[in-house]
C-alpha cells in the first residue's frame, strides 16, 4: 500500500511534467492576436490607455497565488497530508495617500485564514528612513522574510522550523525602521531595527504586556560585476522566552546570497548560491540551551523555464540541543510562464532522537510535488 | 572655541566652492532614455540607466543597488506602459525619495504623447502571453517617438531647473535637427525595402516597422514571452516560404537556436537587431541604434537580392 502510493505519486509527477512540457510544445495553431502590426490610426495616446477602468481607479491591486502540495513517501514526524491546498496567498496592495502605501497578504489554508502580513509603509520620511507599522515577516535573516511562493523549495528549511518557532517562521506585529547607510563605492547597506509585541506562535512567548521582542538586521549588497552580486546579512533578535518572568531568548543569524546572471543570456542561464546560519540561546528551567542550525542551497537555471537545485540542512531544537535533525533535498522546477510553476522535490530528513516516533534517529524519504499559480496583478519579481 | 571658528570657516569655504547650480541627477530605466536626457540636459544633468542595453528590458532584477541610485535622483524617467512593472515599483517605494514617486514632479513617463501601437481592443488575458494592456512598450524603436520623448524631457528639465531652460531649448533644437537629417538618411536607405515582409523574434519592432513601412508577418515566439515551440516553428517556416520573408530580426538577448534553424530551413537571414543604446559598445547613443540596425537590415536584404 505504502509503495503503491509512492509510485502513483512519482508517476503522476513525471507524467505531469511531461504533459505540461509537451502541452507547451503544441500551442493552438492560431497566430497570436498581436502578430500582425495593426496599421493603427494615430490615436491620441497616453500611459493609461482608454478610460475602461475608470470605476476601478482607486481599487487596490489584487493577486492570488495558489499553492498545491502533494506528498508521497512516509514521514510520521512531519506528517504532511497527501494532497493539500496549502497557504495560498491573497495580496491586496495600494498607495494610501501621498505619504504611505499599504500591503496585505492574507494566507489561506484549507480550513483557516490568517493575516501573514498587513502593514503601512511610510515612504516619504526624511533622513533616508523607511518605517513600517503593522504585522510583518520579521527581517531576521533572509529566508524568514520570504513568502512561501518565492522560496526555491516547496518546504521551509529545518532551522526555520526548529529555531524560529515553526514553519511559519518569525512573524511579528509592531514597528520597523530601516535606514540607508550607503558605503563607499556605491555599495548598498541598510540597518533595520524592529520591535514587536507578543506572538502566540513565534519563537518568543511573553508573560506580560511589557515583554517585547526586538530585532536588528544589517544588510550589505554589492554588485561584484554586471552579472554577479553578493548579498550579506547579519541579524540579532531578543525577546522573552516565556519559561519564567525574566527568561530571554536570543537569536542570531548570518545569511549570504551569491547570484550570477549574465545579463545578455540571463533569460536562459543563471545561478544562485545561498546559505544561512542560525544560533538560538534560550533560558529555560534547567539552564540555558544553545542550539544552532544552518542550510546551504544552490539553484541553477538550465533553460528559460527549467531550474534544478540542491539543499543541505541541519538544526538542533531550540529547547533541546541534544536533538539534531538533518536533511538533504534535490529539486526540479519548471515554469510554463512567469505565472505558474511546477516543482518536484526529493527529500530525505533524518530526525534526531528522541522524536515522536522513536528514541533514536528516524529517517524519512519523501517526494513533494508543488504547483503554484498566480492570478491578478503582476507583482514585482522578488529579489 | 577656536576649533569651532575654524570649523565654521571650513564649512563656509566648502559651501562656497560647491557650484551654485548642482547638476540634476537623472535616473532612467533604459539607456535610450538616458542617452536622450544627456543630449538635452548637457552639462546640467548627470544620467544613469538601471537596465543595460543588452539585457531583456522585461526582466530586470530589482537589485538593492538600484535603490541607492533612486534615492539620490532628482528625476526618474521610465518607458512606462508597464515595461518596468517587474522591478521598479518596489524600488521606488524603498528609495525614500518623494520626488520620484509617480505623480510627483520628478517622475516622467516617456510614453506619454508617443505613438503607441497594439493597444488591445479586446479584453486581455494572460492566455495571450505576456501582453501589455496599455500597448506595446517598445515604442522608442520609432525615431519619431524619440523626438516626442526628447521634447518631454526638455520640458521636464526646464521645469526642474529653470536656469537651464535656454540650454535645454537649444539642445532640443539641435537634437531635432539632427534627428530630422538622420531620418532622411535612414528613410532613404530603407525606401527600397518598403513593404518588405519580415519575421521578428519578439513583438519589439512594430514601431520600427511602421516607421520604415515594413510588414511584420509573424513572430518566432508563439505568444509574447512564450518560448518557441516546434509546432509554431513549423508554421513560421511555412509562413516564411509563402510570404517570401527575407529576414528574421532577433534581439541580442534571445537564443539564436530557433531563428538559426528557421533560417537554415528557409534560406532567410537572421539579423541581430539592437533595441537599445548599449546593446553593443559601439551603440553609444540613440542615433547609433538606428544607424546600426538600418545598415544591418540593408546589408542583409541586399545580400538576399544578390543571391
Amino acid at each position: 500500500m505504502k509503495y503503491s502510493r509512492y509510485w502513483i505519486a512519482s508517476c503522476s509527477i513525471v507524467l505531469g511534467l511531461v504533459s505540461i512540457a509537451s502541452a507547451q510544445e503544441t500551442p493552438p495553431p492560431t497566430p497570436s492576436p498581436t502578430a500582425t502590426p495593426a496599421p493603427a490610426p494615430p490615436a491620441p495616446s497616453g500611459a493609461t490607455g482608454g478610460a475602461s477602468q475608470t470605476s476601478n481607479y482607486f481599487n487596490p491591486s489584487v493577486s492570488v497565488i495558489g499553492n498545491f502540495l502533494a506528498v508521497g513517501g512516509q514521514n510520521t514526524v512531519e506528517n504532511l497530508p497527501s494532497a493539500s491546498l496549502r497557504e495560498s496567498e491573497l495580496g491586496v496592495q495600494a498607495v494610501v495617500d501621498p505619504y504611505a502605501r499599504a500591503d496585505f497578504f492574507i494566507s489561506f489554508g484549507e480550513h483557516d485564514v490568517s493575516v501573514e502580513e498587513g502593514y503601512l509603509t511610510l515612504t516619504v520620511l526624511p533622513a533616508d528612513l523607511l518605517v513600517k507599522l503593522g504585522r510583518m515577516r520579521v527581517s531576521f535573516g533572509k529566508v524568514n522574510t520570504m513568502h512561501l511562493h518565492v522560496m526555491p523549495w516547496p518546504d521551509e528549511p529545518l532551522p526555520v522550523v526548529n529555531l524560529l518557532g515553526g514553519e511559519e517562521g518569525w512573524v511579528g506585529t509592531g514597528a520597523s525602521v530601516a535606514k540607508l547607510l550607503p558605503l563607499p563605492g556605491d555599495v548598498f547597506s541598510e540597518l533595520t531595527l524592529q520591535v514587536f509585541g507578543d506572538e502566540p506562535d513565534g519563537p518568543f512567548a511573553a508573560t506580560k504586556r511589557s515583554d517585547l521582542a526586538y530585532n536588528g538586521h544589517y544588510r550589505v549588497f554589492a554588485d561584484l560585476s554586471d552579472s554577479t552580486n553578493l548579498d550579506l546579512g547579519m541579524s540579532y533578535g531578543l525577546g522573552p522566552a516565556g519559561t519564567s518572568a525574566d527568561a530571554k531568548t536570543t537569536l542570531e543569524a548570518v545569511d549570504a546570497t551569491l547570484r550570477w546572471k549574465p545579463l545578455v543570456k540571463g533569460n536562459y542561464r543563471s545561478a544562485i548560491l545561498r546559505g544561512e546560519y542560525f544560533l538560538s540561546r534560550r533560558d529555560q528551567s534547567g539552564g540555558t540551551v544553545d542550539a544552532e542550525g544552518w542550510f546551504v542551497s544552490g539553484e541553477y537555471q538550465l533553460a528559460k523555464r527549467w531550474w534544478v537545485g540542491v539543499r543541505g540542512e541541519a538544526s538542533q531544537h531550540a529547547d533541546n540541543a541534544a536533538v539534531k535533525d538533518t536533511g538533504t533535498a534535490a529539486t526540479l522546477t519548471f515554469w510554463p510562464s512567469e505565472f505558474s510553476q511546477f516543482r518536484a522535490e526529493l527529500r530525505q530528513r533524518r530526525y534526531g532522537g528522541p522524536n515522536s516516533v522513536s528514541a533514536s534517529t528516524y529517517t524519512a524519504n519523501e517526494v513533494l510535488f508543488q504547483v503554484q499559480f498566480a492570478i491578478g496583478a503582476h507583482g514585482a519579481h522578488p529579489f | 572655541m577656536k576649533t569651532a571658528k575654524t570649523l565654521a570657516a571650513a564649512v563656509l569655504l566648502v559651501g562656497l566652492t560647491v557650484p551654485a547650480q548642482a547638476k540634476l541627477r537623472v535616473v532612467t530605466s533604459l539607456q535610450d532614455l538616458a542617452s536622450i536626457a544627456e543630449a538635452i540636459g548637457g552639462d546640467h544633468v548627470e544620467t544613469v540607466a538601471l537596465a543595460r542595453g543588452y539585457q531583456d528590458p522585461h526582466f530586470v532584477d530589482a537589485k538593492p543597488s538600484f535603490i541607492l541610485k533612486l534615492s539620490r535622483a532628482d528625476l526618474l524617467i521610465v518607458a512606462g506602459l508597464e515595461l518596468e512593472i517587474g522591478y521598479l515599483p518596489p524600488l521606488i517605494d524603498q528609495s525614500r525619495n518623494d520626488k520620484i514617486h509617480p505623480g510627483n514632479a520628478g517622475y516622467l513617463d516617456a510614453s506619454i504623447g508617443c505613438d503607441i501601437l497594439q493597444k488591445p481592443t479586446e479584453v486581455v488575458t494572460r492566455a495571450m502571453g505576456d501582453v501589455h494592456p496599455y500597448g506595446n512598450p517598445h515604442y522608442w524603436t520609432d525615431p519619431e517617438n524619440g523626438r516626442v520623448v526628447a521634447r518631454a524631457i526638455s520640458a521636464k528639465l526646464a521645469e526642474l531647473d529653470p536656469s537651464g531652460k535656454a540650454t535645454f531649448d537649444s539642445n532640443l533644437a539641435a537634437f531635432e535637427a539632427r534627428l530630422t537629417a538622420k531620418e532622411r538618411e535612414w528613410d532613404a536607405k530603407m525606401a527600397p525595402f518598403a513593404g518588405a515582409r519580415i519575421v521578428t523574434f519578439h513583438e519589439s519592432w512594430p514601431n520600427f516597422a511602421k516607421h520604415f513601412r515594413l510588414q511584420i508577418v509573424g513572430t518566432v515566439e508563439p505568444k509574447p514571452g512564450i518560448p518557441p515551440s516546434p509546432t509554431h516553428t513549423l508554421e513560421i517556416i511555412n509562413l516564411i516560404a509563402k510570404e517570401k520573408v527575407g529576414v528574421i530580426l532577433v534581439e541580442p538577448y534571445f537564443d539564436r537556436k530557433t531563428p538559426d534553424y528557421i533560417a537554415e530551413k528557409t534560406g532567410s537571414t537572421v539579423v541581430t537587431f539592437y533595441p537599445s543604446v548599449g546593446g553593443i559598445p559601439e551603440i553609444k547613443d540613440y542615433f547609433d541604434v538606428f544607424d546600426r540596425n538600418v545598415d544591418a537590415f540593408v546589408k542583409a536584404m541586399n545580400r538576399k537580392g544578390a543571391r
